[in-house]
Protein backbone atom coordinates (compact mmCIF):
# COMPACT_ATOMS: atom_id res chain seq x y z
CA UNK A 1 0.00 0.00 0.00
CA UNK A 2 3.07 2.35 0.96
CA UNK A 3 4.66 1.77 -2.56
CA UNK A 4 1.51 2.16 -4.59
CA UNK A 5 1.10 5.81 -2.80
CA UNK A 6 4.73 6.24 -3.07
CA UNK A 7 4.09 5.38 -6.53
CA UNK A 8 1.34 7.53 -6.93
CA UNK A 9 2.35 10.35 -9.35
CA UNK A 10 0.43 14.04 -8.21
CA UNK A 11 2.16 15.42 -11.24
CA UNK A 12 1.05 12.98 -13.37
CA UNK A 13 -2.54 13.02 -12.05
CA UNK A 14 -3.26 16.78 -12.58
CA UNK A 15 -1.42 16.01 -16.25
CA UNK A 16 -2.99 13.77 -17.19
CA UNK A 17 -6.25 15.40 -15.89
CA UNK A 18 -6.34 18.29 -18.17
CA UNK A 19 -5.01 16.32 -21.14
CA UNK A 20 -7.97 13.74 -20.54
CA UNK A 21 -10.37 16.77 -20.20
CA UNK A 22 -8.71 18.28 -23.57
CA UNK A 23 -8.95 14.66 -25.58
CA UNK A 24 -12.39 13.96 -24.09
CA UNK A 25 -13.77 17.53 -25.45
CA UNK A 26 -11.77 17.46 -28.45
CA UNK A 27 -12.75 13.93 -29.43
CA UNK A 28 -16.55 14.55 -28.58
CA UNK A 29 -16.57 18.01 -30.85
CA UNK A 30 -14.88 17.05 -33.64
CA UNK A 31 -15.17 13.14 -33.89
CA UNK A 32 -18.22 11.75 -31.64
CA UNK A 33 -20.51 13.81 -32.49
CA UNK A 34 -20.29 14.15 -36.17
CA UNK A 35 -20.09 10.22 -36.35
CA UNK A 36 -22.93 9.21 -34.22
CA UNK A 37 -25.15 12.18 -35.59
CA UNK A 38 -24.01 10.43 -39.10
CA UNK A 39 -24.79 7.31 -37.50
CA UNK A 40 -28.20 7.89 -36.66
CA UNK A 41 -29.14 9.69 -39.45
CA UNK A 42 -28.01 6.68 -41.53
CA UNK A 43 -30.03 4.48 -39.37
CA UNK A 44 -32.99 6.43 -39.46
CA UNK A 45 -32.38 7.12 -43.35
CA UNK A 46 -32.67 3.07 -43.51
CA UNK A 47 -35.39 2.34 -41.65
CA UNK A 48 -37.64 4.74 -43.70
CA UNK A 49 -36.28 3.32 -47.16
CA UNK A 50 -37.54 -0.30 -45.30
CA UNK A 51 -40.76 1.26 -43.93
CA UNK A 52 -41.43 2.61 -47.73
CA UNK A 53 -40.36 -0.45 -48.91
CA UNK A 54 -42.41 -2.08 -46.82
CA UNK A 55 -45.91 0.05 -47.56
CA UNK A 56 -44.84 -0.05 -51.37
CA UNK A 57 -45.26 -3.66 -50.88
CA UNK A 58 -48.65 -4.00 -49.08
CA UNK A 59 -49.62 -1.58 -51.68
CA UNK A 60 -48.75 -3.65 -54.49
CA UNK A 61 -50.73 -6.45 -52.59
CA UNK A 62 -54.20 -4.34 -52.23
CA UNK A 63 -53.79 -3.33 -55.52
CA UNK A 64 -53.05 -6.50 -56.84
CA UNK A 65 -56.45 -7.94 -54.40
CA UNK A 66 -58.61 -5.29 -55.62
CA UNK A 67 -57.57 -6.28 -59.26
CA UNK A 68 -58.59 -9.56 -58.30
CA UNK A 69 -62.21 -8.51 -56.92
CA UNK A 70 -62.77 -6.80 -59.69
CA UNK A 71 -62.02 -9.93 -62.16
CA UNK A 72 -64.26 -11.59 -60.12
CA UNK A 73 -67.02 -8.93 -60.01
CA UNK A 74 -66.82 -9.39 -63.63
CA UNK A 75 -66.83 -12.55 -64.27
CA UNK A 76 -70.06 -12.64 -62.02
CA UNK A 77 -71.42 -10.18 -63.94
CA UNK A 78 -71.03 -11.85 -67.16
CA UNK A 79 -72.08 -15.19 -65.56
CA UNK A 80 -75.32 -13.30 -64.59
CA UNK A 81 -76.37 -11.59 -68.04
CA UNK A 82 -75.52 -14.88 -69.63
CA UNK A 83 -78.06 -16.78 -67.62
CA UNK A 84 -80.37 -13.84 -68.13
CA UNK A 85 -79.94 -13.96 -71.58
CA UNK A 86 -80.81 -17.23 -71.67
CA UNK A 87 -83.94 -17.12 -69.47
CA UNK A 88 -85.29 -14.10 -71.76
CA UNK A 89 -84.23 -16.71 -74.73
CA UNK A 90 -86.76 -19.25 -73.32
CA UNK A 91 -89.30 -17.31 -72.21
CA UNK A 92 -89.92 -16.08 -75.53
CA UNK A 93 -89.54 -19.30 -77.29
CA UNK A 94 -92.21 -20.82 -75.18
CA UNK A 95 -94.06 -17.57 -75.00
CA UNK A 96 -94.23 -17.67 -78.75
CA UNK A 97 -94.85 -21.31 -78.88
CA UNK A 98 -97.74 -20.86 -76.51
CA UNK A 99 -98.83 -18.13 -79.42
CA UNK A 100 -98.96 -20.17 -82.14
CA UNK A 101 -100.99 -22.65 -80.27
CA UNK A 102 -103.32 -20.41 -79.40
CA UNK A 103 -103.43 -18.80 -83.07
CA UNK A 104 -103.90 -22.73 -84.31
CA UNK A 105 -106.63 -23.99 -82.02
CA UNK A 106 -108.88 -20.52 -83.28
CA UNK A 107 -108.24 -21.51 -86.75
CA UNK A 108 -109.27 -24.96 -86.67
CA UNK A 109 -112.17 -23.94 -84.14
CA UNK A 110 -112.99 -21.60 -87.06
CA UNK A 111 -112.34 -24.40 -89.40
CA UNK A 112 -114.57 -27.00 -87.58
CA UNK A 113 -117.43 -23.80 -87.54
CA UNK A 114 -117.36 -22.86 -91.36
CA UNK A 115 -117.28 -26.89 -92.11
CA UNK A 116 -120.15 -27.39 -89.40
CA UNK A 117 -121.92 -24.37 -91.92
CA UNK A 118 -120.91 -26.06 -94.59
CA UNK A 119 -122.49 -29.32 -93.94
CA UNK A 120 -125.75 -27.89 -92.54
CA UNK A 121 -125.98 -26.02 -95.97
CA UNK A 122 -125.48 -28.75 -97.41
CA UNK A 123 -127.87 -31.14 -95.84
CA UNK A 124 -130.46 -27.91 -96.24
CA UNK A 125 -129.71 -28.17 -99.81
CA UNK A 126 -130.19 -31.78 -99.86
CA UNK A 127 -133.14 -32.18 -97.68
CA UNK A 128 -134.38 -29.40 -100.84
CA UNK A 129 -133.55 -31.47 -103.57
CA UNK A 130 -134.78 -34.12 -101.95
CA UNK A 131 -138.05 -32.64 -101.30
CA UNK A 132 -138.07 -30.91 -104.67
CA UNK A 133 -136.81 -34.77 -106.62
CA UNK A 134 -140.28 -35.99 -104.39
CA UNK A 135 -142.54 -33.63 -105.84
CA UNK A 136 -141.46 -34.20 -109.03
CA UNK A 137 -141.76 -38.09 -108.73
CA UNK A 138 -144.74 -37.17 -107.41
CA UNK A 139 -145.95 -35.09 -110.34
CA UNK A 140 -145.06 -37.43 -112.88
CA UNK A 141 -146.80 -40.13 -111.38
CA UNK A 142 -149.93 -38.37 -111.18
CA UNK A 143 -149.78 -37.79 -114.17
CA UNK A 144 -149.18 -41.16 -115.52
CA UNK A 145 -152.07 -42.24 -114.03
CA UNK A 146 -150.54 -45.52 -113.85
CA UNK A 147 -152.66 -48.78 -114.37
CA UNK A 148 -150.55 -51.10 -112.44
CA UNK A 149 -149.73 -51.41 -109.14
CA UNK A 150 -146.25 -53.07 -110.93
CA UNK A 151 -145.98 -50.53 -113.61
CA UNK A 152 -146.10 -47.73 -110.66
CA UNK A 153 -143.54 -49.20 -108.35
CA UNK A 154 -141.02 -49.87 -111.09
CA UNK A 155 -141.56 -46.53 -112.07
CA UNK A 156 -140.46 -45.18 -108.31
CA UNK A 157 -137.28 -47.41 -108.67
CA UNK A 158 -136.94 -46.30 -112.10
CA UNK A 159 -136.76 -42.37 -110.87
CA UNK A 160 -134.99 -43.78 -107.22
CA UNK A 161 -132.00 -44.79 -109.83
CA UNK A 162 -131.96 -41.66 -111.33
CA UNK A 163 -131.13 -39.67 -108.68
CA UNK A 164 -128.07 -40.09 -107.17
CA UNK A 165 -127.90 -38.46 -103.81
CA UNK A 166 -125.00 -36.54 -104.43
CA UNK B 1 -3.47 13.65 -52.65
CA UNK B 2 -3.46 9.59 -51.38
CA UNK B 3 0.01 9.28 -52.30
CA UNK B 4 0.94 13.09 -50.73
CA UNK B 5 -0.93 11.27 -47.56
CA UNK B 6 1.16 8.33 -47.69
CA UNK B 7 4.62 9.70 -48.48
CA UNK B 8 4.03 12.35 -45.67
CA UNK B 9 3.25 9.73 -43.36
CA UNK B 10 6.68 8.10 -44.01
CA UNK B 11 8.16 11.05 -43.88
CA UNK B 12 6.75 11.58 -40.08
CA UNK B 13 8.31 7.52 -39.17
CA UNK B 14 11.64 8.43 -40.59
CA UNK B 15 11.72 11.80 -39.02
CA UNK B 16 10.77 10.13 -35.43
CA UNK B 17 13.73 7.10 -36.03
CA UNK B 18 16.01 9.53 -36.80
CA UNK B 19 15.40 11.94 -34.14
CA UNK B 20 14.87 8.98 -31.56
CA UNK B 21 18.54 7.59 -32.64
CA UNK B 22 20.62 10.81 -33.56
CA UNK B 23 19.59 12.65 -30.61
CA UNK B 24 19.80 11.15 -28.25
CA UNK B 25 21.40 7.62 -28.69
CA UNK B 26 25.11 7.85 -27.29
CA UNK B 27 24.26 9.97 -24.44
CA UNK B 28 26.35 7.17 -22.34
CA UNK B 29 25.73 7.52 -18.56
CA UNK B 30 29.32 8.46 -17.82
CA UNK B 31 28.95 8.65 -13.78
CA UNK B 32 26.29 5.83 -13.60
CA UNK B 33 27.15 3.68 -10.52
CA UNK B 34 30.34 1.72 -11.73
CA UNK B 35 29.08 -1.78 -12.62
CA UNK B 36 31.91 -3.87 -14.54
CA UNK B 37 29.12 -4.96 -16.91
CA UNK B 38 28.24 -1.67 -17.85
CA UNK B 39 24.23 -1.97 -16.47
CA UNK B 40 23.39 -5.07 -18.13
CA UNK B 41 20.84 -6.37 -16.45
CA UNK B 42 21.22 -10.37 -15.91
CA UNK B 43 20.64 -11.40 -12.51
CA UNK B 44 17.51 -11.93 -10.94
CA UNK B 45 18.11 -9.20 -8.34
CA UNK B 46 18.75 -6.78 -11.18
CA UNK B 47 14.99 -8.30 -13.05
CA UNK B 48 13.48 -7.53 -10.14
CA UNK B 49 14.85 -3.77 -10.18
CA UNK B 50 14.04 -3.28 -14.05
CA UNK B 51 10.65 -5.10 -13.89
CA UNK B 52 9.91 -2.59 -11.09
CA UNK B 53 11.39 0.57 -12.97
CA UNK B 54 9.76 -0.48 -16.04
CA UNK B 55 6.06 -0.64 -14.35
CA UNK B 56 6.88 3.17 -12.88
CA UNK B 57 6.73 5.98 -15.08
CA UNK B 58 9.58 7.52 -16.50
CA UNK B 59 11.17 11.15 -17.59
CA UNK B 60 12.72 9.68 -21.10
CA UNK B 61 11.32 8.18 -23.84
CA UNK B 62 13.95 4.74 -24.10
CA UNK B 63 13.43 1.52 -25.96
CA UNK B 64 16.24 -0.04 -25.32
CA UNK B 65 19.74 0.28 -23.72
CA UNK B 66 22.94 -1.49 -24.71
CA UNK B 67 27.02 -1.53 -24.00
CA UNK B 68 29.47 -0.40 -26.66
CA UNK B 69 32.64 -1.89 -26.96
CA UNK B 70 34.19 0.25 -25.18
CA UNK B 71 31.89 -0.73 -22.01
CA UNK B 72 30.08 2.18 -22.48
CA UNK B 73 26.17 2.68 -21.42
CA UNK B 74 23.95 3.25 -24.37
CA UNK B 75 20.35 4.08 -24.61
CA UNK B 76 18.34 4.20 -27.56
CA UNK B 77 15.53 7.28 -27.51
CA UNK B 78 14.74 10.34 -26.89
CA UNK B 79 14.47 13.08 -23.92
CA UNK B 80 11.30 14.43 -22.57
CA UNK B 81 10.39 17.23 -21.13
CA UNK B 82 10.78 18.24 -17.00
CA UNK B 83 8.55 20.40 -15.42
CA UNK B 84 8.60 21.10 -12.32
CA UNK B 85 6.77 23.64 -9.23
CA UNK B 86 9.87 23.65 -6.79
CA UNK B 87 10.43 26.06 -4.05
CA UNK B 88 10.98 28.87 -6.05
CA UNK B 89 8.15 28.24 -8.61
CA UNK B 90 8.84 27.26 -12.31
CA UNK B 91 11.53 24.80 -13.67
CA UNK B 92 11.89 23.46 -16.86
CA UNK B 93 14.68 21.59 -18.45
CA UNK B 94 15.22 18.28 -20.57
CA UNK B 95 15.40 14.91 -19.16
CA UNK B 96 18.52 14.40 -20.52
CA UNK B 97 20.70 16.19 -17.93
CA UNK B 98 20.19 13.67 -15.90
CA UNK B 99 22.05 11.11 -17.76
CA UNK B 100 19.70 7.72 -17.22
CA UNK B 101 20.84 8.64 -13.94
CA UNK B 102 17.91 7.11 -11.23
CA UNK B 103 19.91 6.68 -7.86
CA UNK B 104 20.03 10.28 -6.83
CA UNK B 105 23.55 10.73 -8.27
CA UNK B 106 23.50 12.74 -10.99
CA UNK B 107 22.67 16.55 -9.54
CA UNK B 108 21.15 19.46 -12.23
CA UNK B 109 21.22 22.52 -11.37
CA UNK B 110 18.65 25.21 -12.52
CA UNK B 111 17.51 28.28 -11.20
CA UNK B 112 19.83 27.94 -8.49
CA UNK B 113 18.39 25.16 -7.03
CA UNK B 114 19.49 21.52 -6.81
CA UNK B 115 17.55 18.20 -8.60
CA UNK B 116 17.87 14.81 -8.27
CA UNK B 117 16.11 11.81 -9.87
CA UNK B 118 15.78 8.98 -7.44
CA UNK B 119 13.53 5.88 -8.84
CA UNK B 120 11.60 7.83 -11.46
CA UNK B 121 10.93 10.79 -8.65
CA UNK B 122 12.41 14.14 -8.76
CA UNK B 123 13.47 15.66 -5.39
CA UNK B 124 15.00 19.43 -4.93
CA UNK B 125 17.73 19.21 -2.72
CA UNK B 126 18.41 21.78 0.15
CA UNK B 127 20.09 24.57 -0.48
CA UNK B 128 22.72 23.21 1.42
CA UNK B 129 23.10 20.03 0.24
CA UNK B 130 25.50 19.23 -2.58
CA UNK B 131 24.68 15.53 -2.57
CA UNK B 132 22.22 13.28 -2.21
CA UNK B 133 22.58 11.88 1.47
CA UNK B 134 20.67 8.38 2.38
CA UNK B 135 19.32 6.88 5.61
CA UNK B 136 19.22 2.98 6.22
CA UNK B 137 16.12 2.60 4.59
CA UNK B 138 17.39 4.11 1.78
CA UNK B 139 15.00 7.44 1.64
CA UNK B 140 16.80 10.81 0.94
CA UNK B 141 17.26 12.82 4.61
CA UNK B 142 18.08 16.17 2.93
CA UNK B 143 16.29 16.40 0.28
CA UNK B 144 12.36 16.77 -0.68
CA UNK B 145 10.01 15.67 -3.57
CA UNK B 146 8.38 17.99 -5.64
CA UNK B 147 5.30 18.62 -7.60
CA UNK B 148 6.57 17.29 -11.25
CA UNK B 149 4.53 18.47 -14.49
CA UNK B 150 6.91 16.79 -16.63
CA UNK B 151 6.29 15.35 -19.93
CA UNK B 152 6.76 12.05 -19.03
CA UNK B 153 6.22 8.52 -20.90
CA UNK B 154 2.76 8.34 -19.93
CA UNK B 155 1.96 11.44 -20.55
CA UNK B 156 3.85 11.79 -24.05
CA UNK B 157 1.88 8.24 -24.46
CA UNK B 158 -1.42 9.89 -23.59
CA UNK B 159 -0.47 12.97 -26.23
CA UNK B 160 0.28 10.42 -28.90
CA UNK B 161 -2.42 8.61 -28.73
CA UNK B 162 -4.76 11.16 -27.73
CA UNK B 163 -3.30 12.44 -31.17
CA UNK B 164 -4.08 9.34 -32.98
CA UNK B 165 -7.66 9.28 -31.89
CA UNK B 166 -8.12 12.36 -33.03
CA UNK B 167 -6.56 11.76 -36.12
CA UNK B 168 -8.09 8.45 -36.55
CA UNK B 169 -11.58 9.11 -35.43
CA UNK B 170 -12.27 12.80 -37.21
CA UNK B 171 -11.38 11.46 -40.35
CA UNK B 172 -13.90 8.64 -39.81
CA UNK B 173 -16.19 12.06 -38.95
CA UNK B 174 -15.20 13.75 -42.14
CA UNK B 175 -15.68 10.60 -44.68
CA UNK B 176 -19.91 10.67 -43.43
CA UNK B 177 -20.05 14.24 -45.00
CA UNK B 178 -19.36 12.93 -48.69
CA UNK B 179 -20.28 9.13 -48.52
CA UNK B 180 -22.62 6.98 -45.97
CA UNK B 181 -20.24 3.85 -45.45
CA UNK B 182 -16.81 4.72 -44.78
CA UNK B 183 -13.80 3.50 -46.50
CA UNK B 184 -10.23 1.76 -45.81
CA UNK B 185 -9.26 2.33 -42.03
CA UNK B 186 -12.55 4.12 -41.17
CA UNK B 187 -14.43 1.09 -42.10
CA UNK B 188 -12.57 -0.86 -38.97
CA UNK B 189 -13.28 1.77 -36.61
CA UNK B 190 -17.11 1.87 -37.03
CA UNK B 191 -17.95 -1.20 -36.39
CA UNK B 192 -16.33 -0.52 -32.92
CA UNK B 193 -17.86 2.74 -32.48
CA UNK B 194 -21.33 1.03 -33.11
CA UNK B 195 -20.37 -1.96 -30.54
CA UNK B 196 -19.51 0.87 -27.78
CA UNK B 197 -22.47 2.65 -28.61
CA UNK B 198 -25.18 -0.17 -29.15
CA UNK B 199 -23.81 -3.07 -26.58
CA UNK B 200 -22.20 -0.78 -23.88
CA UNK B 201 -23.90 2.67 -23.63
CA UNK B 202 -27.19 2.15 -24.87
CA UNK B 203 -28.20 -0.83 -22.89
CA UNK B 204 -26.69 -0.04 -19.62
CA UNK B 205 -27.65 3.56 -19.48
CA UNK B 206 -31.31 3.11 -21.18
CA UNK B 207 -32.41 4.54 -24.28
CA UNK B 208 -33.20 7.52 -22.79
CA UNK B 209 -30.17 8.83 -21.70
CA UNK B 210 -27.49 7.45 -23.08
CA UNK B 211 -26.84 10.16 -25.91
CA UNK B 212 -25.54 12.07 -23.34
CA UNK B 213 -22.83 10.06 -22.08
CA UNK B 214 -21.43 7.83 -25.04
CA UNK B 215 -19.38 10.64 -26.40
CA UNK B 216 -17.51 10.08 -22.57
CA UNK B 217 -17.24 6.43 -23.08
CA UNK B 218 -16.49 5.88 -26.43
CA UNK B 219 -13.01 8.36 -25.47
CA UNK B 220 -12.34 6.18 -22.44
CA UNK B 221 -12.85 3.07 -24.23
CA UNK B 222 -10.86 3.77 -27.13
CA UNK B 223 -8.50 5.39 -24.63
CA UNK B 224 -7.69 2.15 -22.75
CA UNK B 225 -7.71 0.04 -25.29
CA UNK B 226 -5.45 1.65 -27.55
CA UNK B 227 -2.95 2.38 -24.84
CA UNK B 228 -3.35 -0.85 -23.49
CA UNK B 229 -2.02 -2.72 -26.84
CA UNK B 230 0.19 0.11 -26.98
CA UNK B 231 1.60 -1.08 -23.63
CA UNK B 232 2.52 -4.56 -25.63
CA UNK B 233 4.49 -3.02 -28.32
CA UNK B 234 7.86 -2.63 -27.54
CA UNK B 235 7.29 1.12 -27.41
CA UNK B 236 6.52 -0.09 -23.46
CA UNK B 237 3.96 2.38 -22.30
CA UNK B 238 2.16 1.52 -19.49
CA UNK B 239 -0.11 4.59 -19.54
CA UNK B 240 -3.39 2.89 -17.95
CA UNK B 241 -0.62 0.74 -15.88
CA UNK B 242 -0.24 4.12 -14.13
CA UNK B 243 -2.27 4.89 -10.51
CA UNK B 244 -2.41 8.32 -11.54
CA UNK B 245 -4.13 7.87 -15.28
CA UNK B 246 -6.51 5.19 -13.98
CA UNK B 247 -7.32 7.38 -10.97
CA UNK B 248 -7.72 10.17 -13.39
CA UNK B 249 -10.45 8.17 -15.67
CA UNK B 250 -12.00 6.38 -12.17
CA UNK B 251 -12.73 10.00 -11.05
CA UNK B 252 -14.40 11.13 -14.02
CA UNK B 253 -16.70 8.74 -14.04
CA UNK B 254 -17.08 9.47 -10.18
CA UNK B 255 -18.27 13.06 -11.13
CA UNK B 256 -20.41 12.26 -13.77
CA UNK B 257 -22.02 9.97 -12.21
CA UNK B 258 -22.53 12.10 -9.28
CA UNK B 259 -23.64 15.68 -10.89
CA UNK B 260 -26.23 13.40 -13.11
CA UNK B 261 -27.46 11.45 -10.37
CA UNK B 262 -31.19 12.05 -10.32
CA UNK B 263 -33.18 12.90 -7.63
CA UNK B 264 -34.60 9.53 -7.10
CA UNK B 265 -31.16 8.19 -6.81
CA UNK B 266 -29.89 10.56 -4.26
CA UNK B 267 -33.23 9.48 -2.43
CA UNK B 268 -32.23 5.81 -2.48
CA UNK B 269 -29.17 6.27 -1.55
CA UNK B 270 -29.63 8.60 1.45
CA UNK B 271 -33.17 7.55 2.67
CA UNK B 272 -33.95 4.65 1.48
CA UNK B 273 -37.54 3.97 1.11
CA UNK B 274 -39.29 0.92 2.53
CA UNK B 275 -36.37 -0.08 5.00
CA UNK B 276 -37.17 0.45 8.76
CA UNK B 277 -36.33 3.92 9.49
CA UNK B 278 -34.05 2.92 11.60
CA UNK B 279 -31.94 0.96 9.31
CA UNK B 280 -31.69 4.21 7.11
CA UNK B 281 -28.82 5.71 8.47
CA UNK B 282 -26.86 2.87 8.48
CA UNK B 283 -27.66 1.84 4.32
CA UNK B 284 -27.29 5.33 3.74
CA UNK B 285 -23.41 5.32 5.34
CA UNK B 286 -22.90 1.72 2.72
CA UNK B 287 -24.74 3.48 -0.09
CA UNK B 288 -22.40 7.17 -0.21
CA UNK B 289 -19.72 4.61 0.31
CA UNK B 290 -19.91 2.31 -2.41
CA UNK B 291 -21.14 4.91 -4.28
CA UNK B 292 -18.34 7.41 -3.77
CA UNK B 293 -15.24 5.80 -2.68
CA UNK B 294 -15.48 1.57 -3.61
CA UNK B 295 -17.15 1.96 -7.20
CA UNK B 296 -14.55 4.47 -8.54
CA UNK B 297 -11.35 2.73 -6.27
CA UNK B 298 -13.00 -0.38 -8.06
CA UNK B 299 -12.32 0.69 -11.25
CA UNK B 300 -9.08 2.32 -10.67
CA UNK B 301 -7.89 -0.55 -8.80
CA UNK B 302 -8.60 -2.85 -11.60
CA UNK B 303 -7.30 -1.36 -14.56
CA UNK B 304 -3.87 -0.82 -12.73
CA UNK B 305 -3.42 -3.91 -11.61
CA UNK B 306 -4.43 -5.99 -14.66
CA UNK B 307 -2.47 -4.02 -16.99
CA UNK B 308 0.62 -3.61 -14.39
CA UNK B 309 0.09 -7.68 -13.33
CA UNK B 310 0.37 -8.05 -17.34
CA UNK B 311 3.21 -5.92 -18.07
CA UNK B 312 5.38 -7.66 -14.84
CA UNK B 313 4.52 -11.55 -15.95
CA UNK B 314 5.55 -10.81 -19.79
CA UNK B 315 8.98 -9.26 -18.65
CA UNK B 316 9.44 -11.64 -15.92
CA UNK B 317 8.41 -14.85 -18.45
CA UNK B 318 11.21 -12.57 -21.19
CA UNK B 319 13.67 -12.84 -18.30
CA UNK B 320 13.51 -16.32 -17.59
CA UNK B 321 16.09 -16.12 -20.83
CA UNK B 322 18.47 -15.25 -18.38
CA UNK B 323 17.49 -16.32 -14.90
CA UNK B 324 16.90 -20.23 -16.36
CA UNK B 325 20.59 -19.90 -18.56
CA UNK B 326 22.73 -22.12 -16.14
CA UNK B 327 19.66 -24.65 -15.33
CA UNK B 328 18.60 -25.08 -18.74
CA UNK B 329 20.66 -23.95 -21.14
CA UNK B 330 21.12 -20.68 -23.37
CA UNK B 331 18.64 -22.47 -25.76
CA UNK B 332 16.47 -24.25 -23.47
CA UNK B 333 16.02 -21.38 -21.41
CA UNK B 334 15.70 -19.26 -24.73
CA UNK B 335 12.89 -21.24 -26.36
CA UNK B 336 10.72 -21.51 -22.85
CA UNK B 337 11.14 -18.02 -22.31
CA UNK B 338 10.11 -17.18 -25.87
CA UNK B 339 7.29 -19.61 -25.95
CA UNK B 340 6.07 -18.74 -22.52
CA UNK B 341 5.89 -14.96 -23.08
CA UNK B 342 4.43 -15.46 -26.86
CA UNK B 343 1.26 -17.14 -25.15
CA UNK B 344 1.07 -14.81 -22.12
CA UNK B 345 1.07 -11.88 -24.62
CA UNK B 346 -1.49 -13.20 -26.71
CA UNK B 347 -3.36 -13.71 -23.64
CA UNK B 348 -2.65 -10.15 -22.73
CA UNK B 349 -3.93 -8.59 -26.12
CA UNK B 350 -7.36 -9.75 -25.36
CA UNK B 351 -6.89 -8.43 -21.37
CA UNK B 352 -6.04 -4.96 -23.48
CA UNK B 353 -9.84 -5.53 -24.96
CA UNK B 354 -11.41 -6.81 -21.95
CA UNK B 355 -10.55 -4.19 -19.80
CA UNK B 356 -11.52 -1.43 -21.90
CA UNK B 357 -14.50 -3.20 -22.06
CA UNK B 358 -15.09 -4.00 -18.57
CA UNK B 359 -13.89 -0.30 -17.47
CA UNK B 360 -16.30 1.47 -20.12
CA UNK B 361 -19.10 -1.38 -18.94
CA UNK B 362 -18.91 -0.27 -15.65
CA UNK B 363 -18.70 3.04 -15.88
CA UNK B 364 -22.05 2.77 -18.12
CA UNK B 365 -23.57 0.98 -15.69
CA UNK B 366 -22.81 3.28 -12.26
CA UNK B 367 -24.38 6.14 -14.84
CA UNK B 368 -27.24 4.24 -16.13
CA UNK B 369 -27.88 3.47 -11.98
CA UNK B 370 -27.70 7.21 -11.57
CA UNK B 371 -29.58 8.67 -14.08
CA UNK B 372 -32.51 5.67 -13.38
CA UNK B 373 -35.95 7.14 -13.45
CA UNK B 374 -36.53 4.71 -10.38
CA UNK B 375 -39.75 4.51 -10.88
CA UNK B 376 -40.80 0.70 -9.95
CA UNK B 377 -40.88 2.32 -6.43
Amino acid sequence: METLLNDFSPGLFVVSTILLLALIALMIKFAWKPILNSLEERESGINNALEAADNARKEMQNLQSDNEQLVKEAREERDAMLKDARDIKEKMISEAKEEAKGVATTLIENAQASIEQEKQAALAEIKKSVADLSIGIAESVIKRELASKEDQLQLVEGILKDVTLN
Amino acid sequence: MKIAQKSIKFLTIVAIALFSISGYAVDADKNQDPKKDGGQVNTKTEVEEYILHHIKDSHDFSLFSYTSDSGERKHLGFPLPVILWSSEGLVTFMSSEFHHNDDGHVIVEKDGLKFAKIHSKIYELDSDAATVAFDDTHHATNAHKVLDFSITKSAFGLILIGAFMLLWFSKLARQYKTKKVPTGFGRILEPLVLYVRDEIARPNIGEKHYRRFTGYLLTVFFFIWILNLAGLTPLGFNVTGQLAVTACLAIFTLVIYTVSGTKGYWMHMIWMPGVPVLIRPVLAIIELAGALVIKPFSLLVRLFANISAGHIVVMSLIAIMFTLQESLGVVGATGLSLLLSFFITLIEVLVAFLQAYIFTMLSALFIGMAVDDHKHH
